[in-house]
């Protein structure tokens, strides 16, 4: 994203002053860039409101896989994150929320243990707590490096999901570019409400893999965020300058008319 | 595996030449050992991988009908159709009804065609989700047999929510009000296995396999070599003694030399013994403890370091 470099959408050419200021986007045509968890949750949260929990925790290697360790370290120098998940609490527009923000720089955002668990016990809060639970995705799926308990942290963030649910307290998803394979197929589709970021790539298998399985090329905007809208999995397509004010109605619209009528 | 035996034989003579010469060879010795070691770990995992897919091995309604009295198959999701992939239904066992729910692969080529060689569309798991509901409405036990290489990775798939379909089995099975037994029979692929089997006991066949990713995958990706799938496969540890030591499945189910093709009657009655077993203790617990053990089991799974705040 230097200064020479076109929008890969529109070809305009912006320097990395003024993407910055429209939140990573393209000024002439609105294309997303692909934001960190630090930028997102300097956008998103009140000032000085961000509160990190279970910050600390590292993945094992419960496979005994050889190079996994050196892989890990490698991409918490890359993504200067200990995982690929942040979690915290803080307020949007003074509202409280547990807000869970995913990194595509890390390992691709792959979920293992730490990501499931920290992932759970973000839902988890929420219920405890009573705080709306926001989560933003961005994943390749389950990471394979833990092999079967990768694939385990489906069922156990979805068994939170469900406990949140219990509780009644609203929980909002960002899909965010790209999402797919285990995430998608796990909390990212079980939210309350479902938003996505304008031309996100969202789906279970990977488009190289269907292609592979089809031996065609996959129409344009397959699996985009405009599609899955169209097919029914996406609530609403919201641009980065509007998912702030976005989630804070949508905070107040999951109030029950009993908290209403006794808050007023 | 003649391989490594040949291996192992060669090894001994060294060790033998080597005492009688006098000569300290004892550190490559201890290094062709591990190799040795390697190899027959890795021919090992292969070898159930052979015999998970095996073109005799048998299928879940070839166990379905061993096991159960009076099944009878149940079609439809309600919604969008009946996928062939993804068998249910409703049987006995030993007297006691229960809903039975099952990945299918077909013998033929025609019934692979019809059953799209085991991989399911969303409209299978939403097909599984309304029997699984219809289970719980009526206090009917759930049996799961999987064997499955994967949901299917293609276009329909996609655009029918296969990761909703998927995701909402799991968040929904974690919640039934009734008891689940699940018993990997074959190929556990990934996402689309564990959209049938979140439940309070899972097992696996003694040559099953249970992967997150295939070892084909695995190793185009992780090794970037495709033709390596029999390293990934042990480095994966996918066979059910690996999954019994990492605690995620309850036991193995014995199958009998040479495979479950070579005795499909004796595999079904040990499936059978273990289902009768369990399913008489599961059937005592009032269903809120069924539920509150099954999620608490589900939320401990993963391995980390908490670290220090």
């Amino acid at each position: 994203m230097s200064t020479d470099t076109p929008c890969p959408s529109c070809g305009t050419v912006h320097d990395t002053a003024s993407i910055e200021a429209a939140l990573k986007t393209c000024p002439s045509c609105g294309y997303h860039y692909r934001m960190e968890p630090a930028e997102r949750i300097a956008y998103l949260a009140d000032q000085g409101s961000f509160t990190e929990f279970s910050a600390n925790l590292r993945s094992l290697n419960p496979i005994d896989l050889e190079g996994y360790e050196e892989k890990l370290s490698e991409a918490e120098a890359k993504a200067r994150m200990k995982e690929a998940v942040i979690t915290g609490t803080c307020t949007i527009e003074g509202k409280p929320v547990v807000l869970a923000v995913m990194s595509f720089n890390f390992m691709g955002g792959s979920m293992g243990s730490v990501v499931g668990e920290k992932v759970s016990r973000a839902l988890i809060k929420g219920a405890e707590e009573r705080k709306p639970v926001i989560i933003y995705t961005t994943s390749g799926g389950a990471r394979m490096q833990e092999g079967i308990f990768s694939l385990m942290q489906m069922a156990k963030t979805s068994s939170a999901v469900a406990e949140l649910a219990k509780s009644e307290i609203p929980y909002f998803v960002v899909l965010c570019d790209p999402t797919t394979g285990g995430v998608t197929a796990s909390f990212a589709m079980l939210a309350d409400v479902i938003i996505a970021e304008p031309g996100a790539l969202i789906g279970f298998a990977g488009p190289r893999v269907i292609e592979g399985t089809i031996r065609q090329k996959l129409p344009d905007g397959f699996q985009r965020a405009e599609f899955q809208q169209d097919k029914g999995f996406v609530d609403i397509i919201a641009s980065r300058q509007e998912q702030r004010h976005l989630l804070s109605l949508l905070i107040d619209l999951h109030k029950p008319y009993r908290a209403c009528k006794e808050g007023a | 595996m003649p391989h490594t035996h040949s291996l192992t034989q060669k090894l001994e003579e060294l060790k033998k030449l080597a005492e009688a010469s006098g000569i300290d060879v004892s550190d490559e010795l201890t290094l062709l050992e591990s190799k040795v070691k390697a190899a027959s770990k890795t021919e090992m995992a292969w070898r159930r991988v052979e015999l998970a897919r095996h073109p005799d091995r048998p299928y879940a309604l070839d166990y379905i009908t061993r096991i159960f009295d009076n099944f009878i198959e149940l079609h439809g999701d309600r919604y969008f159709g009946d996928d062939a992939a993804i068998v249910g239904g409703l049987g006995f066992l030993n007297g006691q009804p229960v809903t039975i729910i099952a990945n299918q692969k077909g013998r033929s080529l025609k019934e692979n065609m019809k059953r799209n060689h085991g991989m399911a569309n969303p409209e299978g798991y939403r097909k599984a989700l309304r029997l699984a509901k219809q289970a719980e409405k009526f206090h009917r036990p759930i049996i799961t047999f999987v064997d499955t290489s994967g949901a299917y990775p293609g276009l329909g798939a996609e655009e029918r929510g296969i990761g909703e379909a998927i995701a909402r089995n799991l968040l929904e099975f974690s919640q039934l009000k009734t008891p689940i037994i699940s018993v990997i029979i074959g190929e556990g692929g990934s996402g689309g296995a564990l959209g049938i089997s979140v439940g309070d006991k899972i097992y696996m066949l003694e040559n099953a396999v249970y992967s997150v990713i295939s070892p084909e995958g695995c190793a185009s990706i992780l090794l970037r070599d495709s033709s390596r799938a029999k390293d990934a496969a042990a480095m994966l540890r996918i066979t059910s003694n690996d999954l019994l030591d990492f605690k995620i499945i309850n036991g193995i189910i014995k199958e009998p030399e040479g495979g479950a093709h070579t005795d499909p009657d004796a595999t079904a009655m040990n499936i059978k013994k273990v289902l009768v077993r369990d399913l008489q203790d599961l059937c005592d617990r009032p269903p809120a403890v069924l539920v509150r053990y099954r999620n608490q089991k589900i939320r401990k799974i993963g391995h980390w370091n908490e670290g220090e705040d």
